[in-house]
């Protein structure tokens, strides 16, 4: 039996003052990926080839390459803001929740990483 | 992890099947029982119900099972008119108040259920003690910080008045609350569809001075932002209002705080 009043639970640790930057940043990354998207899916459908040296070929301009750059880091942004919502919505262990939010964080960061390198060796 | 099964000692069995004896035209009514002095498992017990000698509406059939058939049975019900809210429960995997639920627009067997992943008292009653804590979060009630004429009320302009029509209306029978997947999951800290319209029924208010300070203690991942606009709330609400939307305002002046 704990001894704790309703409103002592409810209260809890009071109001973290944030929350929309994550709600916002979550909207206007998916408003991106559309152009983007859209711009990504017909860019391949109307190449000629899609060899491993037609592409890099293609990622060889800078227009290609800056936006396939942004195109990716939008795509990981806005997973790794989507899949924290999924765990804070149902990972209730708060040992567990911690690591997969860092897990999170640590694989958005790898991933931009990855992407640029990747790009910059194909473009260099 | 959320939980997705019932525990153990939450598994409904079937229970008794009571028949009308002499009765030609017959409903069943299948109802949630869990008694919490026998420390066994929770139940559906079956009634067959003499719609000849019977009212319309849900909460009459559970009234005639009550008067005339299982006196055990136990539930919240006060007004009859759907303006108290206290009859609120899950029928036919909607929740809704059974007083203004028509038999008519019911199953064959109406199935009845205490509100969704809340604790149940009894019966169908469930415990709403949290519910109204957050409730009383929220500091439903006009503040103001300039004093009041001593001859006069607060004046409101015909329009601004109608800017709470649809959120004045809500009854807190927590039908919404209930029926929302992320008050299940997160109920301990997100405040739930009729706490966040009933908030958004004091910033929509013309006449209360304290907008800033709601919306500061709002502001949190949990307290709103829970809100996944699933719309389980405005679907459900047996008054007819729009919960979801009433959250969607309150995100957007939490946006324009942030001068978006």
């Amino acid at each position: 039996m704990q001894y704790r009043t309703e409103t002592k639970r409810v209260k809890g640790l009071g109001t973290a003052k944030h929350g929309f930057g994550h709600w916002w940043m979550q909207r206007l990354s998916a408003v991106l990926m559309i152009p983007l998207g859209i711009w990504f899916v017909v860019s391949l459908m109307t190449m000629e080839s899609l060899s491993p040296d037609a592409l890099m070929q293609w990622l060889h301009n800078p227009i290609p390459a800056l936006l396939m750059a942004l195109w990716t880091i939008t795509v990981v942004y806005h997973a790794s803001l989507g899949l924290q919502v999924i765990i804070e919505d149902y990972v209730h262990g708060k040992a567990m929740a911690l690591t997969l939010l860092t897990l999170i964080k640590f694989a958005m960061f790898a991933m931009v990483v990855a992407t640029f390198f990747s790009l910059f060796k194909l473009v260099s | 992890m959320a939980e997705f099964s019932l525990p153990k000692n939450s598994k409904i069995t079937k229970g008794k099947y009571v028949k009308a004896e002499g009765a030609t035209n017959i409903r069943k009514l299948k109802v949630y029982r869990w008694d919490p002095d026998t420390g066994e498992n929770p139940r559906t017990d079956t009634y067959e119900i003499d719609m000849d000698n019977c009212g319309p509406m849900v909460l009459d059939a559970l009234n005639k099972v009550k008067n005339e058939i299982d006196t055990t049975l136990t539930y919240r019900r006060s007004c009859r008119e759907g303006i108290c809210g206290s009859c609120a429960m899950n029928i036919d995997g909607t929740n809704t108040l059974a007083c203004t639920k028509s038999m008519k627009d019911c199953n064959d067997t109406v199935a009845i259920y205490p509100l969704p992943h809340m604790d149940v008292i009894k019966d169908l009653v469930p415990d709403l003690t949290h519910f109204y804590a957050q409730y009383a979060s929220v500091q439903p009630w006009m503040q103001t910080d300039s004093v009041p004429l001593p001859d006069a009320e607060r004046l409101q302009s015909i329009e601004d008045r109608e800017k709470l029509d649809g959120l004045y209306e809500c009854i807190l029978c927590a039908c919404c609350q209930t029926s929302c997947p992320s008050y299940w999951w997160n109920g301990d800290r997100y405040l739930g569809p009729a706490v966040l319209l009933q908030s958004y029924r004091f910033l929509a208010d013309s006449r209360d001075e304290y907008t800033g300070e709601r919306l500061e203690d709002l502001e949190d991942p949990f307290k709103v932002f829970r809100c996944h606009t699933i719309m389980s709330c405005t679907n459900t609400c047996p008054k007819g209002l729009n919960p979801g939307k009433a959250i969607a305002e309150i995100k957007k002046l939490i946006a324009e705080r942030h001068a978006l």
